[in-house]
């Protein structure tokens, strides 16, 4: 009798002891408004990633919802880092958001894994020991695409873009790239971002200019209706149509029909790439979800990773935390992955890809790998 | 630049106020008859691209979609009639602005409840797919079936207000309405089938827009502002109004995009601001207003 009574005490204790070693976690991600399905689709890689790997015990998660606006976002952080007491926080899709919130997680000393907000300035000037990206910056997607298009001996391109931090990151990542490896910008174009349903006007420009190519950077709504009516002027077979990966993500490429159909784009994951981990990874995803994972859900199963890595260090919270996010390496679904310490950016493979037909439905042909992209610290002093 | 791209881009300002035109006269005359500002009409034109994009999926025919769309954005509009608008006529306009502005977000949500966060395509149906020949360019064959589409339904609505003798029911109404009462006609009856045409050319605008903008939980919202400008640029509950304001509206964000691109977003405020100061009554208002 006395010995079950001990027992079940030091098992009680046992328990109490576990739960304190339990990792808090603040998940912030937009599940109102405009980038919802985004906002979901991270999360539902995040979860996956710490359920495949049998430790979802060890987390205890708190979600909220930043609805795209900065300061619902930051009011968010701090209810997380204040009241709830998160020891990491995981998120963000929205550069916007990721601005309001750089100073105040510098300033708590609680670590960010930034799983989508893509602006160059947080893993640059503004840099943070705290603030880890494993998603991509906007300029590293682009940068390559336009020495893979030089290469291929586009000489002149019409750029267009949402006009927003990451429309105008996008599109200078690509032009230096592209006029540095000899190629001439024809003209561009910033549009409205969010109001421009008709891109009509823009397309008539952009086949005045005389331009061999167009690039663009669209993503969610715009991107579709952008992709259908490039499609529906019959533009194509002239002045072939090329993007960030965004353009005609697995998440909408569907919706997009047949107008994405030949469309070249450079992203840091595909459905389709050829490792042992994605194929496990899009195994899994398409069991439990019944399509394929998109680049986004890829960025929340890998904020996961790089938090398990991190952890599996010995680091349990603040700036012991936030210095092994830093250092974290590991085979991603996109690739091999790791974290440049000095920026916190991540370093990876951008893959250029079209999309094709297959039976049915749509996928992706990788046709070029750069690998390991890393972007030039441009004033971050980390090291 | 040379003509042909002048053609072009009046192509795609006549496109975008027939789209604009099609919204914007069922939120008007709702508002000359009814005196209720519906802002949940944005709503019914989300309602009108998803339903499409639904039906066109069951039947795997868009012109079903195009037929069965505007018609369930009606049965939708009824029973917002009966349970809420019908009740909130009397009252106080801001209250009647605060309940349907409500009613945007309660669809949106129903919305993302029904269909999701992703945006949803619907494909041009094969006969209107591809490019046609017109004054020397080749324009997108759907856009062309836009244009027709509000041709037709202007003429027709012209024809039904001005030769008809529902039509001269209706105008007495707007112009007054207890006098149209006095005399016999049955206002109430003839709101109500005012504010079903209205419904459902919102939905037909919804399920027409869709293969060129695609059906995303934000439309209804995105497109209420440019509606609205365009009722208030016109004058409100006027027929010709809405068909001038439209016209202006597409025309000028169209042109304003191509010429003044970093202006594009904001030359239609200063619109909607100069027409405010100059002349709030709008261009050409219903009479009694």
């Amino acid at each position: 009798m006395r010995n079950t009574v001990l027992a079940t005490a030091a098992a009680t204790v046992l328990m109490a002891g576990g739960a304190l070693a339990e990792t808090k976690v603040g998940v912030l991600l937009p599940y109102s408004g405009t980038y919802a399905a985004l906002g979901n689709e991270i999360t539902l890689g995040f979860e996956m990633a710490l359920e495949e790997a049998g430790r979802r015990s060890e987390f205890t998660i708190v979600t909220e919802d930043t609805e795209v606006k900065p300061p619902v976002g930051l009011a968010k952080a701090r209810k997380l880092v204040l009241e709830d007491e998160v020891d990491v926080i995981v998120g963000v899709v929205s550069s916007g958001v990721l601005g309001a919130l750089r100073d105040f997680i510098d300033g708590a000393g609680v670590p960010l894994i930034v799983a989508n907000a893509g602006n160059n300035v947080a893993t640059g000037e503004a840099c943070s020991p705290y603030i880890t990206r494993v998603s991509f910056s906007n300029g590293q997607v682009t940068r390559p695409m336009g020495e893979w298009l030089a290469s291929q001996g586009v000489s002149s391109v019409y750029t267009m873009a949402p006009d927003y931090a990451a429309g105008h990151q996008m599109i200078e990542g690509f032009s230096q790239a592209f006029t540095g490896a000899g190629g001439k910008i024809a003209g561009g174009e910033y549009t409205p971002f969010g109001q421009t349903r008709d891109f009509g006007p823009y397309l008539t420009n952009a086949k005045a200019s005389g331009a061999e190519a167009v690039f663009v950077f669209y993503a969610g709504g715009e991107a579709i209706s952008f992709v259908k009516q490039y499609g529906s002027f019959g533009l194509a077979p002239e002045i072939p149509l090329y993007g960030a990966g965004f353009l005609t993500s697995p998440l909408y490429v569907e919706a997009e029909g047949d107008a994405a159909i030949g469309v070249t784009a450079s992203l840091h994951y595909v459905p389709t790439l050829d490792n042992p981990v994605n194929e496990a990874f899009v195994e899994k995803f398409q069991a439990a979800h019944g399509r394929m994972p998109s680049e986004y859900a890829v960025q929340g199963h890998d904020a996961a990773l790089a938090l398990m890595a991190a952890l599996d260090t010995g680091a349990r919270e603040g700036a012991e935390l936030a210095n092994a996010l830093r250092h974290v390496s590991f085979d991603s679904p996109r690739g091999p992955l790791s974290i440049d310490p000095a920026t916190n950016n991540v370093v990876q493979n951008i893959y250029v890809y079209d999309t094709v037909k297959d039976g049915d439905g749509l996928t992706q042909k990788v046709i070029g790998t750069i690998e390991a992209v890393r972007d030039d610290p441009l004033g971050c002093k980390l090291q | 630049m040379d003509a042909g791209i002048w053609i072009l881009q009046f192509l795609n300002a006549l496109q975008y106020s027939m789209l604009l035109f099609l919204l914007s006269i069922g939120l008007t005359v709702i508002f000359g008859l009814l005196h209720f500002v519906n802002l949940a009409h944005g709503a019914l034109y989300m309602l009108g691209a998803y339903l499409g994009v639904s039906i066109a999926a069951a039947t795997g025919n868009f012109w079903w979609a195009f037929v069965l769309a505007p018609i369930g954005v009606t049965a939708i509009g009824a029973i917002l009639y009966f349970t809420l608008i019908e009740r909130l006529r009397k009252a106080d306009p801001m209250n009647q602005v605060l309940v349907t502005f409500g009613l945007i977000f309660v669809f949106l949500d129903l919305v993302r409840m029904g269909w999701g966060d992703i945006a949803l395509g619907l494909d041009v149906p094969a006969n209107l797919s591809g490019t046609s020949e017109v004054f020397g360019v080749s324009y997108p064959t759907y856009r062309l079936f836009i244009i027709g589409l509000g041709v037709v339904v202007m003429a027709t609505l012209w024809i039904v207000l001005v030769r008809t003798q529902i039509g001269a029911m209706i105008r007495a109404s707007v112009e007054n309405g207890e006098m149209a009462a006095a005399m016999g006609i049955d206002v109430g009856r003839l709101f109500f089938l005012v504010f079903c045409v209205g419904c459902a050319l919102a939905g037909l605008a919804g399920v027409v827009a869709v293969p060129v903008f695609s059906a995303t939980t934000g439309m209804g919202v995105s497109i209420l502002i440019p509606t609205l400008i365009v009722v208030v640029v016109g004058g409100l509950g006027s027929l010709q109004g809405a068909i001038v304001g439209s016209l202006i509206i597409g025309f000028i964000e169209t042109f304003g995009a191509v010429f003044l691109p970093n202006l594009a977003a904001i030359i239609i405020y200063l619109l909607l601001a100069a027409i405010l100061l100059l002349r709030p009554q709008g261009l050409i208002p219903a009479k009694g207003h």
